[in-house]
């Protein structure tokens, strides 16, 4: 990934997250600085937030809760662990954890692309409203939850109650699921849902790598979308 | 005439247990299986404001003149952290609500009404529309835990944050937009289909507890360069750890609203039931400033049945910096009006009790998304009647503050109040009236 070489290094070992931060805000169209690279994260939190350009941060280390949290346009690739709610709120662009993440991933993200290469906590993809996340090992308990929109991909194994009080939000596991929440059905895989599969398979880098045939689709059943009393013990 | 007809009998008698509110709701619940869902804040009787008189001056305090000598209403809000704090006319604020519980029209007229006197509004779950960010001169950009329509572009258009624990109406609870008013405008800024209700989560996604919550003030304050003030709101339950913690993750502002406070769609039992009143929740918020040697430093808004300039002078007196209000300010732009009651009275309802706020058919044209109840709030009209009453709190605070002899209302002091009843007087920690005894003082929170 380090290739080419960053046009802007920042090294947190020396100098404040907060000057990183804005040094970041503060790229424009016109800026020559496109690639970044960020040394020494050593666990802080909120690195690489905020950012609303289509630049490519590489951050060499673990980052602690919220990094890429907001992010729109940028690329972020974190050479490490992501702690809790990586990419939260992301609202396009494409983030990129190379180790595992911890809870909430994705958490509430509006779009863009997130990418787990190793196992992503409890609760990824919580609200979820237009993101696709893509996680290569396995996701903990409650997933997707209260999921609205996007997509949910998973090549290992789902925790306990996956989907649980799913609204439109596509999930497709290829391992094994613990147990479904509240509203989320098995459904059928259809010839459209397994190119949508494909493709994002492939946006993750994918194509080609898993065959889709392996996964199987949950999404909401729908019956919890109204109030009604007959239902107060789902909930 | 029988001898039976003169014998005294023991006239019918309700019970005060089961008195016949109560056997209405037995018979409602037991008919429907729901309980029943509302608006507004509590109903009962609580110890108030009301149980609060000002000594005004006497021998040893001397007043100042009205309308000759200057009474200083403005606040500064922010001052702690953010690089750009907001200035205010008056203290008195308008609480969050959102677009989708208001109309479009509703949420407008706040915007007018609030900047005509240099005050604040507040977003609600939902997200901030272009009519309230053109309206509001200064608007309070509100961080919930269901993120509906929260994005970097609106934060960073906010002139301050508020991340919501909780408030006042249901601390603890989340929300409920029932499908009635989802119309497609709503929808789609919450990214859920139409028709459908639409649940507020309680607990934020990403965080849980003041640890996390200190690292997500952080990430909000990198975000947005560490320019904006960070409120935190909680509903007054535990009001001196609450405020202490707040604190301690880093907040600019504590919102602190009382079980009053208003709410778009809230179970009865959860409004009547949870949280304390606002009166009992200041002082021991105030005191966890206070101990944190941070009264001042870090703003403290209370909220949660605040109607008159005496309501907003207590709530200063006590030590709070702002209020907000909510309902009050809704009745302003002309909820729950009289003119309206033929149709109140076809809803079953009459002018002044009406809180079916959630079913999205109000007359007035306040809480309701129906194009045709919406036109009927002119949102000038209705923004000029709310800066005219928020002229009026403002001109009777500083009346009670020249009266005790303050040129600022933040001058006002405990010392300044008495209680009319013992719990009121235990809860506000001031004198009873009369004595020097203030119930509860030797003990701590």
């Amino acid at each position: 990934m380090n290739a080419i070489a960053p046009d802007v290094t920042f090294d947190l070992a020396t100098t404040p997250l907060r000057e990183l931060n804005e040094a970041l805000h503060k790229a424009t169209a016109e800026s020559n600085a496109r690639r970044w690279r960020v040394l020494n994260p050593n666990g802080r939190h909120a690195v690489a937030v905020g950012l609303a350009m289509p630049l490519t941060v590489e951050i060499e280390g673990n980052v602690g809760y919220y990094c890429a949290g907001m992010n729109a346009e940028a690329s972020v690739i974190i050479h490490g662990n992501a702690g809790q709610g990586v990419a939260e709120n992301m609202m396009s662009g494409f983030v990129h954890v190379r180790g595992d993440a911890s809870q909430s991933a994705g958490a509430t993200a509006h779009g863009g692309m997130l990418v787990v290469d190793g196992n992503a906590s409890a609760r990824c993809g919580i609200s979820m409203k237009g993101v696709d996340i893509v996680v290569k090992g396995s996701i903990g308990h409650m997933s997707a939850f209260m999921g609205q929109s996007g997509s949910l991909v998973v090549l290992g194994d789902a925790g306990e109650a996956l989907g649980d009080s799913l609204y439109e939000a596509k999930l497709f596991v290829r391992g094994t699921v613990k147990s479904l929440g509240a509203d989320c059905i098995e459904k059928e895989m259809r010839d459209e849902h397994k190119a949508l599969l494909a493709q994002k398979l492939k946006a993750a880098g994918l194509e080609g790598a898993v065959d889709v045939s392996e996964f199987k689709r949950y999404g909401s059943a729908r019956q919890l979308y109204n109030f009604h009393v007959d239902n107060a013990s789902a909930y | 005439m029988t001898a039976h007809n003169n014998t005294p009998r023991t006239p019918p008698r309700f019970s005060a247990t089961f008195d016949p509110a109560t056997l209405a709701e037995i018979r409602r619940a037991a008919a429907t299986g729901i309980y029943d869902i509302r608006g507004a804040g509590t109903k009962r009787k609580l110890p108030h404001f009301d149980d609060l008189l000002f000594l005004g001056a006497s021998m040893s305090r001397y007043p100042l003149e009205g309308y000759r000598e200057k009474c200083g209403t403005e606040v500064t809000l922010g001052t702690r952290f953010a690089k750009k704090p907001i200035t205010l006319k008056t203290p008195v604020t308008i609480a969050g609500m959102s677009f989708g519980a208001l109309s479009a029209q509703a949420k407008e007229a706040l915007g007018r009404g609030a900047s005509t006197v240099g005050t604040s509004t507040t977003t609600g779950d939902g997200g901030m529309t272009p009519e309230e960010r053109g309206q509001s001169k200064t608007l309070v950009y509100q961080y919930l835990p269901s993120r509906y329509g929260m994005n970097p572009v609106d934060l960073r258009k906010a002139d301050a944050i508020e991340i919501v624990i909780g408030q006042g109406a249901k601390p603890g609870g989340g929300g409920m937009l029932l499908g009635q008013k989802i119309s497609d405008r709503v929808a789609a800024m919450r990214t859920l289909p139409k028709g459908i209700d639409q649940r507020s989560a309680c607990r934020h996604p990403d965080w849980t507890g003041p640890d996390d919550l200190e690292i997500k003030i952080e990430e909000l304050r990198e975000i947005t360069d560490w320019e904006k003030p960070i409120y935190v709101k909680v509903g007054a339950s535990r009001p001196y750890y609450d405020t202490a913690l707040a604190v301690k993750a880093g907040a600019d502002v504590v919102v602190l609203d009382g079980m009053q406070g208003g709410t778009a769609a809230t179970q009865d039992v959860f409004i009547e039931h949870v949280g304390i009143p606002i009166l009992a929740a200041i002082r021991p918020a105030v005191q966890a400033l206070q101990d944190l040697d941070m009264h001042r430093k870090v703003q403290l808004i209370v909220s949660g049945g605040i109607r008159t300039g005496a309501d907003v002078a207590k709530a200063l007196a006590l030590g709070a910096d702002a209020v907000a209000i909510g309902t009050a300010a809704l009745v302003a732009l002309g909820d729950n009006d009289p003119q309206w009651e033929d149709e109140y009275q076809a809803l079953g309802t009459t002018a002044g009790a009406y809180d079916d706020w959630h079913e999205g058919r109000d007359p007035a044209g306040i809480t309701t998304q129906d194009p045709e109840l919406s036109k009927r709030l002119d949102p000038v009209k209705a923004g000029r009647r709310l800066a005219n009453y928020l002229s009026v709190m403002t001109l009777e605070a500083q009346t009670i503050a020249r009266a005790c002899g303050k040129s600022h209302l933040h001058n006002l002091e405990p010392e300044d109040l008495v209680a009319l009843t013992v719990e009121a007087a235990a809860m506000a920690g001031v004198p009873l009236a009369g004595t020097s005894w203030v119930p509860g003082r030797t003990g701590g929170y």
